[in-house]
């Protein structure tokens, strides 16, 4: 049991912090997930492939995973920028914007849908400037981006915030002096040193907009085979009492969104290798 | 490349961190700006390199002015306190990335950045650890793998800021010995930042001695060491020993000695400063009609190659003596014991400030 021996430590408590922290997984993470997979396991293999590659399931993942994808590269290089702006500079209202950013998080998910849908619908505030430009936001697709990239923000500015804090100003002094430009400095020197916080942002972006349903079901208008996101057909399975069909569909979300997550991870691991430790 | 620099103002904010500073530094010198911190010796530093803007003043390079020069195509080489090197790069590609980053047209192929890059480790004696990361190496190899950065843009000055500051001791000593030699070699103007006066005095040609924004003195080690032009420089290299005393008609007293100090023939009495180094100090069983101070002896520790001998005088005033080891064997000193101190040698400053007089 090599896994349990702890250093010696003057602060006590690892019995009791552990057993508290696996206690806690167990009840709020790992026994739902559990009872998915059980209630799972009650449709035969047959009925299992059947409900999940259903063509209206199919075009519903490929809609969530692509629109999820879209969302998270979208609130990486903007969040980027709104990081940027509020960990390099001063300016008035800082403050205001800072807790601009954070709203997303506060908002039930079923307000900022509704506020969505009504600026970007067709007699919207911003809609109709959009409409006659040919561009249909409110019940298509691109509504969906709008609504997970509105969610999915704050996750990529607050991760992205402290590794640019930790940007030290020597680095970009010295690729300078070595003759880079602002551009190079910021692709050779700046980029490298936030991008695991940059993926870290991204997954946490990408992860909640795979699982958002209450402003996404708002602004999508819901149309089978083209704006039926993944979580609504749940929903709706459920609503039919078909609970075995709504856990084979949540099943193969997790598994997807695990995976996924997985090989972000992996992939910061092998970044943060390279350069752990010292200076 | 001499560099020299006109008149230069600076200030941040109500702090005034430059004020007309003038110095000329000529090629192939080592220059070593030395001061307290907040003297405004890295803001001198940053200035030539380009870092920093002066408010007013200029700088050139050679016969250039540089002063609007921007930092990317001054060619200088700048070493940082903390090495500032790219951690997601490996050795070999901090070193390449001066010449990466050039311009397309004048970028050396592959091979030739190969060849620059193995020939400027095997100049900083890094050879065999070009693919470590920067985290994998000690602190002293990793501000020569800056150094051989910095020299991989071809400068034509080498800026060091407190090259040596982050290193201990004894990795300090030999990188200092070693860069001497290399400065030596690649004959390049280098000028070195350090609050340091042994590294000072010890590696450059000439120091800058620096204090509150200005420069007090400039000078080869030996004259800043033995003519300090002010008492700034007098107190900031090397220990010393001060005593307030008073000054008037040619004679100087302090304490129970006066004795004569034609600097000063006026008849209004004058407060003084008394300096004396402790090796310029002798310890006497007896006065023996010298003027002498009597003490006790507090501590004496003589390790290293004198021995330092602590005393306090009758006065309560704490002196220190150093001695050479010869002369305190001859004497068998022990602690606790009732002795005399001559002085050798003594410098008086008279404090300029009072506006009755001026010397």
């Amino acid at each position: 049991m090599a896994l349990l021996r702890r250093r010696h430590s003057v602060l006590p408590g690892f019995g009791l912090t552990m057993g508290y922290t696996l206690l806690y997984l167990s009840l709020i993470v790992l026994i739902p997930l559990t009872a998915l997979f059980v209630k799972t396991a009650g449709l035969t293999a047959g009925e299992f492939w059947a409900t999940v590659s259903n063509p209206r399931v199919v075009a519903s993942y490929k809609l969530t995973f692509g629109t999820s994808l879209i969302a998270a590269t979208i609130n990486a290089v903007f969040g980027l920028i709104v990081a940027w702006t509020l960990v390099r500079y001063r300016f008035p209202g800082k403050r205001l914007v800072d807790a601009m950013v954070d709203l997303p998080f506060a908002l039930p998910t079923a307000v900022s849908g509704i506020a969505l849908t009504a600026i970007y619908a067709g007699n919207g505030w911003i809609g109709q400037y959009l409409e006659p430009l040919g561009i249909k936001v409110a019940f298509t697709s691109l509504g969906i981006i709008v609504a997970m990239t509105f969610i999915g923000l704050p996750f990529v500015v607050r991760t992205l915030e402290p590794a640019l804090q930790d940007l030290e100003r020597e680095h970009e002094e010295a690729a300078a002096i070595l003759g880079a430009s602002r551009w190079q400095t910021f692709l050779f020197v700046i980029l490298p040193a936030i991008l695991p916080a940059l993926l870290t942002g991204f997954a946490l972006a990408f992860a909640r907009a795979l699982g958002e349903y209450g402003s996404v079901v708002f602004i999508s208008g819901n149309m089978p085979m083209r704006t039926e996101i993944t979580s609504l057909l749940i929903i709706s399975k459920l609503e039919q009492y078909d609970t075995a069909g709504a856990t084979a569909l949540a099943t193969v979300m997790l598994l997807a969104s695990f995976s996924i997550l997985f090989a972000i991870n992996a992939l910061q691991w092998w970044l943060g290798r390279r350069y752990q430790g010292g200076l | 490349m001499s560099v020299e620099v006109r008149s230069i103002e600076k200030s941040f904010g109500s702090f005034q961190a430059l004020s007309d500073v003038n110095l000329s530094i000529q090629a192939g010198e080592l220059i070593a700006l030395l001061g307290p911190s907040g003297s405004g010796k890295t803001t001198l530093l940053r200035i030539m390199a380009g870092l920093e803007a002066p408010d007013r003043g200029s700088v050139h390079f050679q016969s250039h002015d540089v002063t609007h020069r921007p930092v990317g195509a001054r060619r200088v080489g700048f070493v940082f306190q903390h090495y500032a090197l790219f951690r997601h790069m490996t050795v070999f590609e901090n070193v390449a990335f001066p010449l990466r980053v050039r311009p397309r047209s004048s970028r050396p192929s592959a091979k030739v950045i190969r060849e620059r890059v193995d020939e400027l480790l095997g100049l900083v004696q890094l050879g065999g650890l070009a693919s470590r990361f920067p985290s994998q190496l000690s602190g002293g190899q990793r501000q020569r793998v800056a150094l051989a950065r910095a020299l991989a843009v071809e400068p034509e000055v080498l800026l060091l800021d407190e090259p040596f500051g982050a290193l201990d001791a004894q990795v300090r000593q030999e990188l200092r010995t070693w860069l001497r030699a290399l400065q030596r070699k690649i004959e390049m103007t280098t000028i070195l930042v350090t609050h340091d006066q042994e590294e000072a005095l010890e590696v450059a040609d000439r120091i800058v001695v620096m204090n509150k924004g200005r420069i007090e003195q400039v000078g080869t080690p030996e004259e800043v060491f033995h003519q300090p032009t002010g008492e700034f420089v007098m107190k900031f290299l090397g220990q010393v020993n001060v005593f307030h005393g008073r000054v008037q008609n040619g004679q100087a007293s302090f304490a129970d000695i006066s004795f004569d100090y034609p600097g000063y023939p006026h008849d209004v009495e004058r407060e003084a400063r008394v300096y004396m180094r402790p090796h310029e100090l002798d310890i006497k069983r007896s006065p023996e009609g010298m003027p002498s101070l009597g003490a006790r002896i507090e501590r004496i520790n003589p390790a290293g190659p004198s021995a330092k001998v602590r005393l306090r005088t009758d006065h309560g005033q704490e002196v220190l003596v150093e001695l050479n080891l010869d002369r305190f064997r001859q004497l068998g000193l022990t602690a606790g014991e009732q002795v005399y101190v001559v002085a050798k040698a003594a410098r008086i400053y008279v404090p300029k400030s009072d506006p009755e007089y001026m010397i």
